[in-house]
């Protein structure tokens, strides 16, 4: 899962460009009566990319951080 | 009077807050500048989340959506979805532990550091105060702009030259004061709190907006139809045919009127009274200035008008009748010899259309509660409506979309986000930001589009609530203002001004710490200051920088989200500094003085380019200027970091362990 999330990534960024793959984009439709197709295709597009953060969190968080320490003195640093 | 009433309660109840928070203060500068590093999942979320989305979410997305069309959500929305969580991900939780590991308050201490240079922070420290006063002003003009609007009528006769509400410049000043008083008091913590309580607050109650609106519009599918049939455009990226001919079909109307007030007010025409009695028999439409379009559309007929519509003349007409400034060069027409668009002209101000509209509708301006009187707005924007020349529908171009993608990786160069993100208790407190942030914007966004597009087409009672021509940043406060009762939009009104307020005091911390350390501090090093003294110098750099905020924001305001556009698109030319600290260890010292440099020139230079900032559709080969300024800022700071001498292994051991 670990390679997969990056590439989950890029597929967001590639679908997030509706108009390499769908034509709605230049259709007034609505969907529901009232929606705007290619409102609903973004809104779908956000959904996605929650699911794909969690999928990050899980599977992708970096180790050892929570245990990082202080090392400099606030001195040290104006110095 | 209730919605004055109801937004004075909610600025008191923010006072409190930040003034409880303030009872927390453990005394230290660490604590009023970071919260002590205390801050857990949930406060994160809130406060990045409430920062990130300002004036610029609900005031400037439902603004840009009534402009634009519905396509402003995957420029901004979803993208941003992608992008802030994926710069959270990436460089949020990276920048924590650097800041956690080091002791870092602000970016400029961690560049300084990381690139072995004390004289960075002079180049970036001013760049970055720079381009977060823009961002402040966002939030002061539309605050004020907002409660201008809503408490219309309140006063009996206070502020008449305000339509009886609270002034522009009353409202900012308010605001200001507000976030001001708690953020002086409350520090990072009250900060945090007071994001925290807003952001829940401008969540709920853009809910409760939407729905009331869409009532009011006779519910969500008719409120939807209604812009399907009148302005199709508005729900997709692209023209329909139609609309462009219906488009052309009014530019030829409004051109009539062009050309006949020309040849009255330059040529000396005049129509006898036969010749009226012809024109106003033969026109039917009753507008307010139908006499006049009667008359042009009778001589555009009868051939009194004696020059051709691609003449010298005739772009001089449609100049005058646009209120634009006629060319300094003498230069109307293209090298084709064809008419230059009447956009290639610059509007007359402010104060200069405006008196001639108060010279025509000037009897009729009155106290909102007379009957027949009308606003000093409402005379304006039929003016407008009735004066300037239609507005041109236009497609969001592939391109254009394509590029906005680099536009919201400006959050990774936010000086507050990078102080916000210093405040978490630990590493894994990120992660519910990560994931609900892209969530977040959904349920603001959404609606606010929605609400936009809708205001294109909503009728009410036989009116139109929105007039053609009508300001952007002012669409969402005139809807709440028209389409709900007192009490609800009071509380409307306190949840666009949660969203303001939200950002405006994260941002006024943040420079505040910029000063206190990058500045007096850094630069009084060989003094000791007590804890004591540090609060006091950050507090006094905070009042200055609102002070110096709210005089920027009483000049000419912009379209707030062409300004958000132009801040976040130099924040985002500063992206591959901030990736290259992190992640690159080659990069050198010469190379981020070059990346630095050519981000700020090409900034520089586009922005004059768009007339600073006048042109809000400007655009470089169809694509969003931001892709110039990172490519720019990108290849100098390859190419001078590959010529130049490495960090040392210290630095490098430093920054890069494993």
């Amino acid at each position: 899962m670990r390679y997969v999330v990056p590439l989950l990534v890029v597929l967001l960024l590639i679908f997030h460009q509706d108009d390499w793959f769908f034509g709605f984009y230049k259709e007034p439709k609505l969907l529901f009566g009232f929606m705007p197709a290619t409102l609903l295709y973004h809104a779908g597009i956000s959904l996605a990319a929650g699911i794909t953060w969690y999928l990050a969190i899980t599977f992708c968080w970096p180790k050892g951080l929570d245990e990082v320490e202080p090392e400099s003195t606030e001195k040290e640093l104006q110095a | 009077m209730t919605q004055l009433i109801i937004i004075i309660i909610y600025l008191s109840l923010l006072l409190g807050l930040g003034l409880f928070a303030s009872r927390l203060f453990r005394g230290t500068s660490k604590d009023y500048l970071l919260a002590s590093h205390s801050i857990g999942p949930v406060l994160l979320l809130m406060s990045l989340f409430g920062t990130t989305m300002t004036a610029f979410a609900l005031v400037g997305s439902t603004g840009e959506a009534y402009a634009e069309g519905v396509g402003v959500y995957g420029m901004l929305a979803s993208s941003s979805g992608i992008i802030h969580s994926l710069c959270f991900f990436l460089i949020g939780v990276k920048l924590w532990s650097f800041g956690r590991r080091h002791g870092y308050t602000t970016q400029v201490q961690f560049f300084r550091d990381r690139l072995e240079s004390d004289r960075i922070g002079l180049l970036l420290f001013p760049i970055l105060v720079s381009l977060v006063i823009p961002y402040l002003l966002i939030g002061v003009i539309a605050a004020g702009t907002v409660i201008s609007s809503v408490t219309e009528g309140a006063f009996a006769n206070a502020f008449a030259a305000y339509d009886y509400g609270v002034p522009n410049w009353l409202g900012s000043l308010a605001v200001c004061g507000v976030v001001l008083i708690y953020v002086f008091f409350g520090g990072m913590r009250g900060t945090a709190w007071a994001n925290t309580f807003q952001t829940l607050v401008f969540m709920v109650l853009g809910v409760i907006t939407f729905f009331v609106i869409s009532d009011k519009l006779g519910g969500l599918e008719e409120a939807s139809t209604r812009v399907q049939e009148k302005h199709p455009s508005r729900l997709m990226r692209d023209i329909l045919p139609e609309e462009e001919a219906d488009y052309q079909t009014s530019l030829k109307k409004w051109e009539t009127l062009a050309f006949y007030n020309y040849m009255v007010k330059e040529k000396g025409l005049k129509l006898d009274e036969q010749q009226i009695a012809d024109a106003q028999a033969a026109f039917k439409p009753r507008m307010p200035n139908w006499k006049d379009r009667a008359a042009g559309a009778y001589a555009a007929k009868n051939k009194l008008v004696t020059f051709a519509p691609d003449s010298e003349e005739a772009q001089r007409a449609r100049i005058l009748q646009d209120d634009r400034v006629m060319p300094a060069d003498g230069r109307f027409m293209d090298e084709a010899g064809e008419p230059l668009p009447l956009a290639s002209f610059p509007r007359q101000s402010r104060d200069v259309w405006q008196a001639k509209a108060r010279e025509i509708y000037g009897n009729r301006i009155g106290h909102p509660s007379e009957e027949g009187k009308w606003t000093h707005k409402k005379a304006l924007g039929i003016y407008r409506a009735m004066n300037w020349s239609p507005e041109a529908p236009h497609p969001m171009g592939r391109l254009k979309f394509f590029t906005y993608l680099l536009v919201p990786l400006s959050v990774g160069m936010f000086p507050h986000l990078f102080q916000h993100w210093l405040t978490a208790r630990k590493a894994s407190t990120f992660k519910l930001a990560v994931v609900a942030h892209p969530i977040f914007i959904m349920i603001v966004w959404l609606p606010c589009v929605l609400v936009g597009v809708w205001a294109t087409s909503a009728i009410v009672d036989g009116r139109q609530v929105i007039p053609p021509h009508f300001p952007p940043n002012a669409v969402l406060a005139m809807l709440v203002k028209q389409l709900s009762d007192p009490l609800l939009g009071g509380l409307l009104t306190a949840g666009i001004l949660a969203a303001i307020m939200s950002s405006l005091d994260s941002q006024f911390l943040c420079i505040g710490t910029m000063f206190t350390t990058d500045i007096a501090l850094h630069y009084n090093r060989d003094k000791e200051f007590t804890e004591k003294q540090k609060v006091m110098y950050a507090r006094l750099f905070i009042v200055a920088i609102v002070a110096v905020t709210y005089g920027f924001s009483l000049f000419e305001p912009r379209r707030v989200f062409t300004l958000g556009v132009w801040c976040f698109s130099g924040f985002s030319s500063l992206f591959p500094l901030v990736v290259a600290a992190v992640y690159w260890r080659r990069l050198t010292k010469a190379g981020a003085y070059a990346s630095i440099l050519a981000a700020a020139g090409s900034w520089l230079t586009l922005f004059a380019m768009s007339d600073f900032g006048l042109n809000p559709n400007f655009t470089v080969a169809g694509m969003m200027p931001v892709v110039v300024m990172v490519a720019a800022s990108l290849s100098a700071l390859v190419l001078v970091s590959l010529t130049t001498k490495p960090p040392s292994e210290a630095t490098l051991g430093k920054f890069f362990r494993n």
